[in-house]
């Protein structure tokens, strides 16, 4: 990664950590004329979207692992095709059932009804019912998405205005609608599933998109919308639809790193910030580790609002208030993830051979009963016995990531504390977390463990070491009604500006959270060049 | 028979909203007939004997949430009700293991008072925290006494109501409306741990927002549930937990009294098979017995799921709405045990006025939330979650002299029981009473009498589908403008002319009779009743 911004040239503004948010931030700025340097802490960059060579010549997405939520109108803005991003829509997924069925999912409409009739005709009747209701609502979200939500508490015409437009377009739902509306917001995922549903295999497979990342079982009021967050995505106009980045999700950030350096923008790498500098309760730059300070009147921290605010940024300059509220914040660790090398394809005897349903994600979670046990052992401090995982076989279509023949497996899982109420993680414990993972997916598949070359086993402790997100929390906090909208991450600043003049967060902490999407950078970057022309001195 | 002149309004169930409201509507001219399937009014606000010679409030056993305004509206305490106790304590058995703030542990338990005396280091924090709830509690409570405006609406009055809400809300001030948005949607769990280090206190905190809900204190929705209760408590006025001489009944009582001095006909023993509709709209009941009963509007005290698929029926209803109803989540999650005693328990050797109060067994926030895993999956906890009071310390003539009864709530018992109930009732009463032995050692030995009401007991002793007290769970998606379902969230239902008045509208149940006092003000504004 190229050094640049040093002696002589005057620095518009600083991003600290390189993660997608951040880079998409920096694009922004970088394409609207403004000299920027994003600074990250280790050798690489893309935080937590990043293809790691940990094993001989096999790739891992070891973090985030499939595309769709990445906001479409960002990837045009930014060219990042031209720069070397492909993604590859994939086909299907399914769940295991514990006694040997599976319910596979296809795109085509007619095989995917015939599917679930087999479990259920009134299910199948349901589905269409269920998938335009939830469709529904992620029509009147999205465009939400790429706004700043506005002060509810404050009278100034920026937010009323804002106000009134998101109060139009809720009333324009038309009564029947708004009140589904309210109810999805509010609503358990399990609750609003059994609206629709009635075979459990079915329930549990929809049920998982609200439970990834998240602290809260499926019965927990508030789910529905997680899974809601979960459909947002468009691939190639196909909204809901998922895909993967060619080379792992590293291609992403590696494409992104690109656009930024042709619009003129800059990256260095291992370049830990310590310290933000505070003159006068404004910004004037940063301060590595090791003492080195680099100027610019413009901060953008793409670290989580924890990592910035209780770590980086002086107590003595922020609110008394605002720090409490920041300790509130809660971003909690509740998912581990392996990665593993495989010597071949794994058998799953519960597929037909020559199904396209393992080339996407495959679960074994069958009933909700079970996805709620999983969320109970978390409370009490442990990993799940009977853990909700999500396992993919990207290299089952993207050949690059692995040599000839052989393959590499992702799998996700929820739940694992960050904190075990045994102790600390340690070797043994984390080889247990694994055990339990690769045993659950061994009973679906009786060749799996002979395949194994090699288990990363990561758990929150590893996962927030390694990438710097607290906790290991893929959303950088909760997705609670209370840290949403206009109270994401601490309300009253949940407009992007920091307390501290011309310091901006960026990062999945604010409006609209989490997943490889791209639109809290966007919209940060949106924020600072609003700002910017008020202060026309510092436009370069 | 059939009666010749229409009545002017026939209340199906003699609940104390079915009462109130009937009282209301006769005071304003109205001829109004109730009926009642029972040999008695009051629904689940009713005094029964469970053991001979010993009676208790069968299901509700505490008035706190009846609004002063309204009992004196209704001049109940001149038509009987007297209070045995008002004010009530509140205080947390700490079982002997656990530590107690301010130190002071007894070897059979320790009954905490919740007062800020004895919170020890969490003393600050509670009176900040009380504080700051009751201002938030103050601002929602007049949300209580309207009946919620529609969404989408353009009628005046309901655009006025919303800007009303709101307004209220802002009036708490920047920093205050800030938190109320914060903390609205969140868990009391995670709040309580933002603001107390003591177990006991968080635990017994905690039981307030989950009593009678089917949430546990780690489930979003626990604040609103716990605003609820507080705004309730607030717009009921200064009393405080209160316990009618006679038990809840006795209220109940009351308002028959305040009901037929106003001119309302009451008949019991008279259950209604279904509602008349005539053109479209209802024209009166058609009882059990086949006797038909005319009447130009008819108020439904009953719970939605009866009063829809039951009274009415399906095929009145359009698909959508039939749809929401048979969603509507009502299944009861509270048990209610009734024991009998040959003499006085020492609770934790409680004495005096914490003795006659109201006491929580919910020691931690990890002792309820997990006798709420258990219910989730049809099962009940080892370690039940209980509120206890024993009525007759205050009210000696709800037993023999120098006997007593123990009245109290089983939180977290499923509707279904996993293997079902048959045999398990005895299991779980004598789980409760083994519990209890641990802070009154000698109880069990005491007890004369027990019975246990399940949530299919309740359903089958009230008449409450689903055995809910509130008629509906209490719940985001089941609140205010969308409560029991939309369409239905104004008193009024998709069938012109017949209402709803009991706990399954807003504002919900607990023995407040605000239900009914709504309905009564919706139908009187209408032009058609």
């Amino acid at each position: 990664m190229s050094d640049a911004g040093g002696r002589g040239e005057r620095l518009d503004a600083l991003i600290v950590g390189a993660g997608h948010n951040g880079l998409i931030a920096a694009c922004y700025l970088a394409r609207a004329g403004l000299k920027v340097q994003v600074l990250e802490r280790n050798p690489f960059i893309g935080g937590a979207a990043v293809s790691r060579r940990l094993y001989r010549d096999f790739t891992y997405s070891n973090c985030s692992y499939v595309c769709s939520l990445l906001r479409p109108e960002i990837m045009r803005a930014l060219e990042l095709p031209r720069f070397g991003l492909q993604i590859i829509p994939y086909e299907g997924g399914c769940t295991f059932m514990q006694g040997g069925g599976h319910l596979a999912l296809y795109d085509n409409h007619d095989a995917l009804r015939r599917e679930i009739a087999r479990h259920s005709v009134r299910d199948a009747e349901a589905y269409d019912r269920y998938a335009r209701d939830v469709m529904r609502q992620c029509k009147f979200i999205k465009p939400l998405l790429m706004r700043e939500p506005p002060d509810p508490t404050s009278f100034k015409p920026r937010d009323l205005k804002e106000l009134l437009y998101l109060g139009q377009r809720f009333h324009r739902l038309g009564e029947e609608r708004m009140y589904d509306t309210l109810r999805f917001w509010t609503m358990s995922a399990a609750d609003f599933l059994d609206e629709y549903f009635e075979s459990e295999i079915v329930k549990a497979h929809f049920a998982g998109s609200s439970i990834i990342g998240t602290a809260l079982g499926p019965r927990s009021p508030g789910t529905a919308y997680v899974l809601l967050h979960h459909y947002m995505g468009d691939i190639d106009d196909t909204v809901g639809a998922w895909g993967f980045a060619r080379g792992g999700m590293g291609a992403v950030t590696q494409a992104l790193g690109r656009s930024l350096e042709a619009s003129g923008g800059s990256i260095r790498t291992d370049a830990p910030v310590a310290q933000l500098k505070v003159r006068s309760g404004r910004t004037t730059g940063v301060v590595l580790e090791g003492g080195e300070e680099i100027d610019a009147p413009v901060v953008l921290s793409n670290l989580d609002v924890r990592r910035t605010f209780l770590k980086i940024v002086d107590a003595k300059d922020l609110p008394a208030d605002f720090v409490e509220r920041v300790r509130q914040f809660k971003i909690r660790g509740s998912s581990g993830k392996l990665n593993i090398a495989l010597d071949g394809l794994p058998r799953f005897p519960a597929i037909p051979p020559g199904s396209p349903c393992t080339r996407g994600d495959m679960h074994v979670t069958d009933t909700v009963e079970m996805m709620e046990r999983a969320y109970d052992d978390w409370k009490e401090g442990r990993w799940s016995r009977a853990p909700y995982i999500d396992m993919l076989i990207p290299t089952q279509i993207d050949p690059t990531m692995t040599p000839d023949g052989k393959h590499y497996m992702s799998v996700f899982v929820q739940y694992c504390p960050y904190r075990l109420a045994e102790g600390e993680w340690n070797a043994e414990r984390r080889q247990g977390f694994g055990n339990t993972v690769i045993d659950t997916i061994a009973r679906h598949s009786p060749n799996f463990k002979d395949l194994i070359l090699h288990a990363e086993v990561r758990t929150p402790w590893d996962i927030e070491n390694e990438v710097g997100l607290t906790e290991g929390n893929i959303f950088q906090g909760e997705l609670t009604m209370d840290q949403l909208l206009f109270n994401r991450p601490v309300p009253g600043f949940a407009q992007y500006r920091a307390p501290v003049r011309g310091l901006y967060m960026c990062g999945s902490s604010t409006h609209p959270g989490g997943g490889v999407m791209g639109a809290p950078g966007a919209n940060a970057a949106r924020a600072v060049l609003k700002d910017l022309r008020r202060l026309p001195e510092a436009v370069s | 028979m059939a009666s010749t002149t229409p009545y002017d309004i026939v209340v199906i169930g003699g609940g104390h909203n079915g009462l109130v409201c009937a009282t209301l509507l006769a005071r304003r001219g109205r001829s109004v007939l109730l009926l009642e399937a029972e040999s008695a009014v009051g629904g689940a606000a009713a005094t029964r004997e469970f053991a001979p010679g010993f009676r208790v409030s069968s299901c509700a056993h505490l008035v706190h949430l009846m609004p002063a305004r309204l009992i004196e509206e209704l001049a109940l305490e001149r038509h009987g009700l007297e209070w045995a106790s008002q004010a009530l304590p509140t205080s947390t058995l700490v079982p002997a293991e656990a530590p107690v703030p301010g130190g002071g542990a007894l070897p059979n338990g320790t009954a905490l008072p919740i007062e800020p005396e004895s919170l020890g280091a969490d003393r600050a924090a509670y009176e900040s925290y009380a504080a700051q709830l009751q201002r938030f509690a103050r601002a929602l409570a007049p949300v209580l006494g309207r009946v919620p405006p529609r969404l989408g609406t353009r009628e005046w009055a309901d655009i006025a109501g919303l800007a009303r809400l709101g307004w209220g809300i802002r009036r708490l001030g920047r920093s205050d409306m800030r938190e109320l948005l914060r903390i609205g949607g969140m868990n009391v769990y995670d709040l309580l741990e933002e603001h107390f280090t003591s177990s006991a206190l968080k635990g017994a905190l905690a039981f307030d927002a989950v009593l009678g809900t089917n949430f546990g204190p780690r489930s979003p929705g626990t604040v609103l549930t716990l605003l609820y209760r507080l705004a309730a408590g607030s717009a009921a006025g200064p009393r405080g937990l209160a316990q009618p001489r006679g038990g809840v009944g006795a209220l109940s009582e009351a308002l028959a009294r305040a009901a037929a001095a106003a001119g309302v006909v009451i008949r019991t023993r008279a259950p209604v098979a279904e509602v008349m509709v005539e053109n479209d709209r209802a024209a009166g009941v058609v009882l059990e017995s086949g006797e038909r009963i005319a009447a130009r509007g008819v108020v439904s005290n009953a719970d939605p799921k009866t009063t829809f698929l039951q009274l009415l029926g399906a095929r009145h209803l359009d698909t959508g709405f039939v749809r929401r109803v048979k969603h509507l989540r009502a299944r009861g999650l509270a048990a209610k045990l009734h024991l009998a005693l040959d003499r006085a328990p020492a609770l934790a050797g409680a004495s005096g006025r914490l003795a006659g109060g109201r006491m929580l067994l919910a020691p931690s926030l990890e002792y309820l939330e997990r006798a709420f895993n258990h219910a989730k999956y049809g099962e009940y906890s080892k370690a039940p979650a209980l509120e206890i009071t024993v009525p007759t310390l205050n009210d000696p003539g709800l037993a023999p002299p120098g006997q007593h009864v123990l009245s109290a709530v089983v939180q977290y018992v499923p509707y279904e029981l996993k293997g079902g109930w048959e045999g398990e009732r005895e299991r779980l009463t004598g789980l409760c009473i083994d519990t209890l032995e641990r802070f009154a050692p000698g109880l069990a030995a005491s007890i004369v009498g027990a019975e246990l009401l399940t949530p299919p007991d309740i359903e089958r002793e009230f008449r409450i589908s689903g055995g809910h007290w509130h008629h509906a769970e209490l719940a985001f998606d089941q609140f205010y403008m969308v409560r029991p379902v939309p369409g239905a969230a104004q008193h009024r239902t998709p069938l012109p002319g017949l209402y709803l008045c009991g706990a399954g509208c807003h504002p919900g149940g607990g023995v407040m009779g605000t239900a009914g006092r709504n309905a009564a003000l919706e139908i009187l504004g209408s032009t058609t009743a």
